[in-house]
């Protein structure tokens, strides 16, 4: 199995903020606001927030009652509230997570996304891609792209520092 | 010659006569009173109702998390708080939900509570919400019931009403924070209240610093100090430092006999007026549990003035009734 390394996370926020920065200049996104996913998500966008200058506060989505793994996987006990500050209607959002999978998660953000309102477009920005997609889901952002096996999984720790590592099971459940 | 008492032998309880609400993970699976649940399970349905109170604060007051799981509210005893919340509760959760009042006959009872239950289970329910003028119904539902099925008993008898009383701790950590420092009085006709019981639990698994029943004699159990509250017959004594108040409804419905001279008498003495309110701290919050009988326990100046939480109990009731139906109906991580 070969072992692919990870960028340094300092060089991801730089891509996903330049490429954020032309996204603006070339006016494919429009007065953005920016929402991350709780946990992973929240923590990257926090600092990509912070590094664009967003004028919107950051809305923050704890996508736990939009899952559809409820049936096997029960309910976290503790859950945070999503928070979006700002009406999303008609609104540019950028969406952040840390890692794009299977892209479940980027599903029921979305479902729950609409629960607040209509966007004009979500713009998905994640700092790790990699194969496994079980949606037709993609990003528009993507910091580092990765091909790993099912028995590799990247864990992301923060919020600061913001740290990411490979760990590769031993035994897939 | 010494006459010999022949006593007979009580029935032994099991172990715990309440792990019947927890399935073999021992995740949650029925509620049908606080007991057996402990701080930590307490703590985990409050924490998840804080996650759910949010959802009713949207625009779009629903999350898909009970699609297509259908909750039956089987209420033999008439409620309309009650019944409403946790239906909205089930409705906010996306389940569909079904409301069933059903008038009780005193002969047939046993009979037609389980024939009830086997026709609605025929229809593919997957939670029961009960209320029932007897106590332990819904154990007995529980007890019953096909094994995919939650029961969630919404007040039996004069045992338990557990919803009730974790919406009200809910409230008094949500205004208060932290337990162990809080006086709280349960205040009136506690003989015959669920609420009281499932209260008294409830507080004390959370280990708040004192609890306190304040009630004419007639009207509190003479073998209620075990349970760990002080009794006071005199409000004036008994409100004194309390920084939470809960009146409670005075059930003339389940009284017998002459246990209360007149409700005038009582509201001289037990009814919260202004006047009494300032026996406790100035910072004191009022609790009901609803339906307040103004001009009988409560003063109507005290249930809509400035100290009154009665309205935010009710908000609360969804978001804790969501969190509950939510962990009952989730599998274990």
């Amino acid at each position: 199995m070969n072992t692919p390394n990870l960028l340094p996370i300092e060089k991801l926020m730089d891509q996903c903020h330049d490429a954020l920065r032309t996204a603006l200049a070339e006016g494919q996104l429009s007065q953005p606001l920016m929402v991350g996913i709780h946990s992973g998500g929240v923590w990257v966008a926090e600092a990509l927030h912070a590094r664009l200058g967003l004028p919107d506060p950051l809305g923050k989505l704890n996508i736990t009652f939009y899952r559809d793994d409820f049936d096997t996987l029960g309910l976290h006990p503790q859950v945070t509230p999503s928070q979006l500050p700002v009406d999303i209607d008609g609104r540019d959002v950028i969406l952040v997570d840390d890692v794009l999978y299977t892209g479940r998660t980027i599903r029921a953000a979305m479902n729950e996304l609409f629960d607040y309102g209509r966007p004009a477009r979500i713009w998905l920005v994640v700092l790790f891609e990699r194969d496994g997609r079980e949606l037709p889901i993609a990003a528009q952002t993507v910091g580092q792209r990765l091909d790993l096996s099912p028995r590799q999984q990247i864990h992301v720790a923060g919020p600061s520092p913001l740290t990411a590592r490979l760990v590769t099971r031993e035994d897939p459940a | 010659m010494a006459v010999e008492f022949v006593r007979p032998k009580r029935p032994k309880l099991a172990a715990d006569p309440w792990a019947i609400q927890f399935d073999a993970n021992g995740h949650l699976k029925h509620l049908l009173t606080i007991e057996g649940l402990g701080a930590e399970w307490i703590t985990r349905i409050l924490d998840t109702a804080e996650g759910f109170m949010s959802v009713s604060n949207r625009e779009i007051k629903k999350v898909p998390l009970l699609r297509g799981r259908t909750v039956v509210n089987l209420f033999f005893e008439s409620s309309t708080r009650t019944r409403t919340t946790f239906e909205l509760a089930a409705k906010r959760l996306s389940a569909d939900v079904l409301n069933l009042n059903i008038s009780n006959s005193a002969t047939t009872k046993g009979e037609s509570l389980l024939d009830t239950l086997r026709n609605i289970e025929a229809m593919q329910a997957d939670m029961f919400v009960v209320r029932h003028e007897q106590s332990g119904a819904a154990h007995f539902i529980a007890r019953h019931v096909a094994p995919h099925v939650s029961v969630l008993n919404a007040g039996d008898g004069w045992h338990a009403h557990p919803t009730q009383a974790l919406l009200d701790a809910y409230t008094v950590r949500k205004l208060k924070g932290d337990f162990a420092p809080l006086r709280i009085a349960i205040v009136g006709d506690i003989k015959h209240s669920r609420v009281a019981r499932s209260q008294i639990h409830a507080f004390n698994s959370l280990n708040v610093g004192e609890l306190r029943v304040i009630g004419p004699r007639t009207l509190i159990p003479n073998d209620i100090e075990p349970l760990g509250v002080r009794v006071f017959h005199d409000m004036r004594a008994g409100l004194k430092d309390v920084d939470v108040i809960i009146m409670l409804r005075l059930q003339r419905e389940r009284m017998e006999g002459g246990l209360l001279p007149t409700e005038q008498e009582f509201y001289r003495l037990y009814g919260l007026t202004e006047e009494k309110l300032d026996w406790a701290k100035p910072d004191a919050i009022v609790m009901h549990p609803g339906p307040a009988n103004r001009g009988v326990e409560i003063e109507s100046r005290v249930a809509d003035g400035p100290q009154s939480v009665i309205l935010e109990q009710v908000s609360n009731g969804i978001g804790v009734r969501m969190a509950v139906m939510a962990l009952c109906m989730s599998a274990e991580s």
